[in-house]
């Protein structure tokens, strides 16, 4: 049996790539971000108001940038985490069959599209128009940032949402109609917090997918640096700010470890939110065995 | 209240439907043979986009190759050699860390590792690498599932007829499942053609004379030639139309090849209902 044992060892060490990729990417990031530290003090780093890479000697505060992705992932989920909910109540319950071969495909393609056409059509439908009807000196800010955002982030929380409500025991709906609910009751009081774990974690990774997300922010928040006072005003999220600065900085420059501390925060802050829609759902599914 | 919901699936039924048509209009101009088939001229203001689209497929087969063997054994182990323990949880919480992580970061991990430590340098090599990273937790999803959908019956006759555990998983398992590992690995494809960030620092070039020959040279790629063509070109509202035919093949691309994976996936699910 000395020949079967060589298989799973191959296997299982292969498989340790995964682990040895995300561990790199970590060790990267730190190893990379924190020289800027030499630099600055944390402090500085993280409540400085002022972000001047370029300057000589240049100004590294992050608030800005970090307000900039908070306030846009804020705004784009108050859009769409009602909207997503409603869906998902729609399609797991009140739908009948051949709408939900209907809805099915058109999430699954929503969410098929490349978020870099999404930041397109925000540069070039939306911009305008939020210019003209609200007398803007430009349209790339962060509301039409949100709306985008907002868009892509409704079939993820939307499939996640549905799948718990699905998963809701056909027995409980029936004793609750057998305590005479009408069927809103049921689903406001039975099916919707029972599923609450499902459609928490849900909302948790749409928001995470939010804060991560590059190509839309890159394309339509603005790009100014400042701490945002309305939704019109234009932001500059961690995520653009990398995308746009990196091609331009000197590799081993300060500005080039200010990236990757960037880098490194938007790491940690979406970690720890796909952790805790991690956590949540275990405690879900711990509560209902 | 059901108005409501009604409401609501239809705001996001017509809302793509928008988008779709909105994009077609636009985008159906610029479509032509030659579009396809000939590279950008006059500083991208004529032309077409064949240096990007065959930079996209060479992006999409170079991160391909590497992602689905990895994620391929890693499924298996899953579903086939864990015993639960430590390195199995570890394992599983890596692949779902790594499924989170923003795009751009793993364009800032592809930089450090693949073009700086390792000195291959800007080039299809690193984005490809980078890409199979971001394409991995998705196989690995994809192939674990493939592999735990194969009946117990297929095992257990294999075993019955004296074959070894890895007789079995390669003869009988495997094959089982590879159509619904071809699926997972057809989504995928999907998504790492439509990433830009993660190769803006690794491989992808503003602008190259002629295909890439090697792996260590510069590509050019549709979403980023979206990107260029829209931000940081010289003649962004002559290049119009350009940029909205380019839209138009990435979508057609994307969705065409996601719809032939969820169409697969669909039937595969049927007649594996034994």
């Amino acid at each position: 049996m000395k020949n079967d044992k060589i298989p799973a060892i191959i296997i299982q060490t292969i498989s340790s790539l995964g682990i040895l990729v995300m561990v790199f990417i970590l060790f990267f990031l730190i190893k990379e971000g924190i020289p800027v530290l030499s630099e600055t003090t944390i402090g500085d780093l993280l409540g400085g108001r002022y972000w001047y890479p370029t300057e000589e000697p240049p100004v590294f505060g992050m608030l800005p940038l970090l307000l900039g992705s908070i306030s846009v992932t804020l705004l784009s989920s108050l859009l769409a985490l009602p909207v997503s909910l409603l869906v998902a109540i729609f399609v797991a319950e009140v739908a009948p069959n051949w709408m939900h071969d209907v809805m099915k495909p058109v999430l699954e393609l929503l969410g098929f599209f490349p978020s870099i056409i999404l930041g397109f059509l925000g540069m070039v439908l939306i911009a305008p128009r939020l210019q003209e009807t609200f007398m803007l000196i430009t349209g790339l800010n962060m509301l039409n940032a949100s709306i985008l955002l907002g868009i892509m982030v409704i079939p993820i929380v939307s499939s996640l949402a549905e799948e718990a409500l699905s998963s809701v025991p056909r027995e409980l709906r029936d004793a609750s109609y057998a305590l005479g609910a009408t069927r809103w009751e049921t689903i406001v009081k039975v099916v919707v917090p029972y599923a609450l774990p499902g459609i928490q974690s849900g909302a948790l990774l749409g928001i995470m997918r939010g804060m991560g997300e590059t190509m839309v922010v890159l394309m339509v928040a603005g790009g100014a640096a400042i701490i945002p006072v309305s939704i019109f005003d234009p932001v500059r999220p961690l995520t653009s700010t990398i995308a746009a600065e990196m091609g331009e900085t000197p590799v081993g420059s300060s500005h080039y470890h200010a990236l990757f501390f960037a880098g490194l925060l938007l790491l940690i802050i979406t970690l720890a939110i796909n952790l805790a829609s991690i956590w949540i759902e275990k405690r879900g599914r711990l509560e209902r065995s | 209240m059901s108005f409501v919901l009604w409401g609501s699936a239809a705001f996001l039924v017509l809302l793509v439907l928008a988008i779709l048509l909105y994009i077609l209009a636009n985008g159906w101009e610029s479509l032509s043979w030659e579009f396809l088939t000939q590279p950008p001229r006059d500083q991208m203001t004529k032309g077409g986009i064949s240096t990007p689209l065959v930079g996209t497929i060479q992006l999409v087969i170079v991160s391909i190759s590497f992602a689905l063997p990895v994620g391929v054994a890693t499924g298996l182990f899953f579903a086939e050699y864990s015993s639960g323990g430590i390195f199995t949880n570890g394992l599983r919480l890596a692949i779902r860390c790594l499924a989170g992580v923003p795009s751009v970061v793993f364009g800032l991990f592809g930089l450090s590792l693949f073009v700086v430590l390792m000195k291959f340098g800007s080039c299809l090599l690193s984005a490809g690498l980078t890409l199979a990273c971001l394409a991995l937790p998705l196989i690995v999803t994809a192939s674990e599932q493939a592999f735990l959908a194969v009946p117990k019956e297929y095992r257990d006759g294999s075993y019955a007829l004296g074959a070894t555990k890895w007789q079995t998983i390669y003869k009988v398992v495997l094959p089982a499942a590879m159509p619904t590992i071809v699926t997972g690995a057809i989504l995928s494809i999907g998504r790492v053609a439509g990433e830009t960030a993660p190769i803006i620092f690794t491989g992808a070039a503003f602008f190259t004379p002629g295909f890439a020959t090697s792996l260590f040279d510069e590509v050019m790629a549709l979403p980023y030639h979206i990107l260029v063509l829209a931000t940081a070109g010289t003649h962004i509202t002559e290049t119009r139309p350009i940029q909205y035919g380019t839209v138009l093949v990435l979508l057609v691309l994307v969705l065409g090849v996601s719809f032939v994976g969820v169409y697969l996936r669909n039937r595969f699910r049927k007649t594996s209902r034994v």
